[in-house]
C-alpha cells in the first residue's frame, strides 16, 4: 500500500494544453494502400510472367500497366490531397531536400509512374488495334512497341523502392517508436505482395489454373508471414518504452482494439485458409473472396498501425 | 555562436508569462503553442506538490524535423537556431511526425508547419526572445553555449550534474537544458493524464482548413478565397462548438492519449 503514496507512483498532469491528435490519417492509409496495389501488380506480374507463359496470361500485359496506373493516381492524388499546401509540391521538385525519404520518394514515384504510363500507352493500342488504326500517334506508339519490354525490367526494379519508400519516412518520424524500420519495410513489401496478388486473382478467371495457383499461394505467403510480423510486434514489443505505452494502450480496448483484430482476422486469418486451400482445388469464387478480404483487412491494419502512435503524448 | 536555452524549474512559479509572451510576440493563434507550461502534480494529500515544465523546440543540434523536411522549409541558423520558412512549407505534417518533443503544430491560419524559433527575429535585432524578458523569477536563461562567459554557459557549469536534457536518448542533441528537474516532470511516460483531472478537459480547437469541416478543395483554393470560418472569430462561435461535439471540443483523453 505504501507505495501509492509515494511521489514516484502519483506524478498526474493537472494542467495542459490541447495536444494534437491523429495529424496523418486516413489519406495517408489510403495512400499506402494505393501505393500497394500500384507496385505490387508490377512485382507480382513480373513473378507470373518469369514462371509462366504470357499465353497463360493473354491480358496480363495491358492490364497490369493500367491497374497500376490508376492505383498509383490514387496514391498520388492523397498524397497530394494531404498537404496542408498542396499547390506548393512543385517545391519538393525546385528545393528538393535529399535527406528526406519524402523527397526521395516524390522523385521515384513520380519517375515509376511516368515509365508505367508509357507501358499503360505502348500495350493499350497493342490490346485494341482498331482503335485510331489511322492515327499517326498511335501508328507511332505501335511502332515502338518493343519499348514495353524494354523498360520493364526497370519499372520491376524501381518498385521495390518506391513500395519501401513509406517506410523509410516511417523510420525518419523519430517521435513514432512503434514504426521500427526492419519491420515495416518487410511489412510494406510483404503488403506490395498482398494486393498486388490479391488485385491480379480478379483478372485471371481466364488464365491458367497454374497461374492462379501460384496467386494462391503468393497471397497465403504473404498474409502468413505479415500476420506473423504484426503479432510479433503486437505482443511482444517490450524494448522501446513508447512502443510499449502505444501498445498498452490498445491492449486496454477501444476501437483501435476492435479494428486491429477485425483486421487480422478477415483481412490475414480467413484469407490465409481460403488461398492455402485454393493451391489445391482450384475454386474461382473463394479465391476472389480471400482476395477482397485480404484487401479490406490490409487497409483496417495500415490504418490502425499509422493512427495508434500518434496517440501518445510526447511531451 | 550556438545559441541555447536554460530553465531552472526550482525558480520557475507556473505563471505563464513566457506563455503569453510567446502567444503574443509570435501572433501564434488559438489553439496552437510555441511554449507552454504543463502543471503536474505528485503525491497524494496532504503531502502533495505542484510543478511547472515550460516546454518549447530544443534546437537540437541533430534535429530529425530538419532531417525529413522535404523542402528544407526546416533548416539550421549559424547561431544554432532550427528556423521554419512558412513560405517554403508544404504543410505535409512530415515534422510533426519526426520531432520527438510534439514542438511543432499546424498553424490553422496559414496552413504551415510552425514552431518556437528563439525569436529568430528578435535576436537578429539584438533583442532577448520575448518569453526571457516576460519572465518575472529571470527562470528562462538565453544565451551563447559557445562563450564560456555568457551567462548560460556559467549555469550550467556552477549546477553540473543537476543540467538535463528531454529524451536524450533520442540523440537529438538538445540545446535547451533543464535545472531541476525530475523524470516525472520530463519524461511523458512518467505521468498520467487521467480524464477529468486536468483543469482544461474542454479544449476548443480552431478549424483547420482542409479538416472535416471544409471540403478537401478547400486546400486547394485556400489561397485564392479568404476562409472566415478559420479565423480566431471561430473560437467565439460557442454554438459550434456545442453542435459539433466531436471535433471542436475535445480534450487529448477523447482521442485516446493517456
Ligand atoms: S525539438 Fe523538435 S522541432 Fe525543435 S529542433 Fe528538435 S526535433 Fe526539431
Ligand atoms: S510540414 Fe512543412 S516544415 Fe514540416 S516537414 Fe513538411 S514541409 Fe517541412
Ligand atoms: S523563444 Fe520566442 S518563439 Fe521560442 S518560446 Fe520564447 S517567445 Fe516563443
Amino acid at each position: 500500500m505504501v507505495e501509492h503514496t509515494i511521489n514516484a507512483t502519483n506524478a498526474i498532469v493537472t494542467m495542459d494544453v490541447a495536444l494534437p491528435g491523429i495529424i496523418w490519417g486516413w489519406m495517408i492509409t489510403l495512400n499506402m494502400w494505393a501505393k500497394s496495389i500500384g507496385t505490387g501488380v508490377i512485382l507480382i506480374g513480373a513473378f507470373l510472367l518469369y514462371r509462366h507463359k504470357k499465353e497463360d496470361m493473354p491480358s496480363l500485359r495491358w492490364t497490369m500497366p493500367l491497374i497500376s496506373f490508376i492505383a498509383l493516381n490514387v496514391f498520388l492524388l492523397f498524397t497530394l490531397v494531404d498537404l496542408h499546401q498542396p499547390l506548393r509540391m512543385i517545391n519538393i521538385f525546385l528545393h528538393p531536400h535529399w535527406t528526406s525519404a519524402i523527397t526521395v520518394g516524390a522523385w521515384m514515384a513520380s519517375l515509376f509512374t511516368g515509365l508505367i504510363t508509357v507501358m499503360m500507352v505502348i500495350s493499350g493500342f497493342d490490346a485494341f488495334p482498331d482503335f485510331r488504326r489511322h492515327c499517326e500517334v498511335a501508328k507511332t506508339v505501335r511502332g515502338n512497341s518493343d519499348l514495353y519490354e524494354k523498360i520493364f525490367p526497370f519499372t520491376v526494379f524501381l518498385a521495390i523502392p518506391v513500395t519501401l519508400y513509406t517506410a523509410v519516412i516511417m523510420a525518419e518520424s523519430s517521435a513514432r517508436e512503434l514504426w521500427q524500420a526492419p519491420t515495416e519495410l518487410m511489412q510494406m513489401l510483404l503488403a506490395a505482395f498482398m494486393a498486388g496478388s490479391a488485385v491480379l486473382i480478379f483478372i485471371s478467371d481466364s488464365w491458367g489454373k497454374e497461374v492462379r495457383k501460384d496467386l494462391a499461394l503468393v497471397l497465403a505467403m504473404s498474409v502468413f508471414f505479415s500476420f506473423m510480423m504484426y503479432m510479433g510486434e503486437y505482443f511482444f514489443s517490450f524494448k522501446a518504452a513508447e512502443a510499449e505505452a502505444t501498445l498498452a494502450f490498445v491492449h486496454s480496448g477501444g476501437e483501435y482494439n476492435i479494428q486491429f483484430w477485425i483486421a487480422m482476422s478477415l483481412g490475414y486469418i480467413v484469407p490465409f485458409f481460403l488461398a492455402t486451400a485454393n493451391i489445391k482445388n482450384d475454386n474461382k469464387t473463394l479465391l476472389r473472396f480471400a482476395a477482397i478480404l485480404a484487401l479490406i483487412g490490409l487497409y483496417l491494419a495500415k490504418d490502425v498501425w499509422l493512427k495508434i502512435p500518434q496517440l501518445l503524448p510526447l511531451s | 555562436m550556438k545559441l541555447g536555452f536554460l530553465v531552472d524549474l526550482n525558480l520557475c512559479m507556473g505563471c505563464k508569462g513566457c506563455e503569453v509572451a510567446c502567444k503574443v510576440e509570435n501572433e501564434v493563434p488559438l489553439s496552437s503553442w510555441r511554449l507552454r507550461v504543463k502543471y503536474i502534480d505528485m503525491g497524494t494529500f496532504p503531502d502533495a506538490s505542484r510543478h511547472f515544465t515550460p516546454l518549447r523546440c530544443n534546437h537540437c543540434e541533430n534535429a530529425p524535423c530538419e532531417r525529413i523536411c522535404p523542402v528544407s522549409a526546416l533548416h539550421y541558423l549559424e547561431n544554432g537556431i532550427v528556423n521554419i520558412d512558412s513560405e517554403r512549407c508544404i504543410g505535409c505534417a512530415g515534422c510533426m511526425m519526426a520531432c520527438p518533443y510534439g514542438a511543432i503544430y499546424m498553424d490553422p491560419e496559414t496552413n504551415t508547419a510552425d514552431k518556437c524559433t528563439y525569436c529568430a527575429h528578435r535576436i537578429e535585432s539584438g533583442m532577448m526572445p520575448a518569453c526571457v524578458v516576460a519572465c518575472p523569477v529571470e527562470a528562462n536563461i538565453f544565451g551563447d553555449i559557445e562563450d564560456d562567459n555568457s551567462h548560460i554557459s556559467r549555469y550550467i557549469m556552477e549546477h553540473q550534474g543537476g543540467v538535463q536534457v528531454r529524451k536524450p536518448e533520442k540523440h537529438t542533441d538538445p540545446k535547451h537544458f533543464y535545472v531541476g528537474g525530475g523524470n516525472q516532470t520530463l519524461n511523458p511516460l512518467a505521468h498520467k493524464r487521467i480524464e477529468g483531472y486536468g483543469l482544461f478537459n474542454n479544449i476548443t480547437h480552431l478549424d483547420h482548413v482542409g479538416d472535416p469541416h471544409h471540403s478537401i478543395l478547400d486546400r486547394f483554393l485556400a489561397p485564392f478565397v479568404s476562409h472566415s470560418a478559420a479565423d480566431n472569430k471561430s473560437f467565439m462561435d460557442f454554438k459550434q462548438t456545442t453542435d459539433d461535439n466531436s471535433t471542436d471540443d475535445e480534450s487529448h483523453e477523447d482521442k485516446g492519449g493517456h
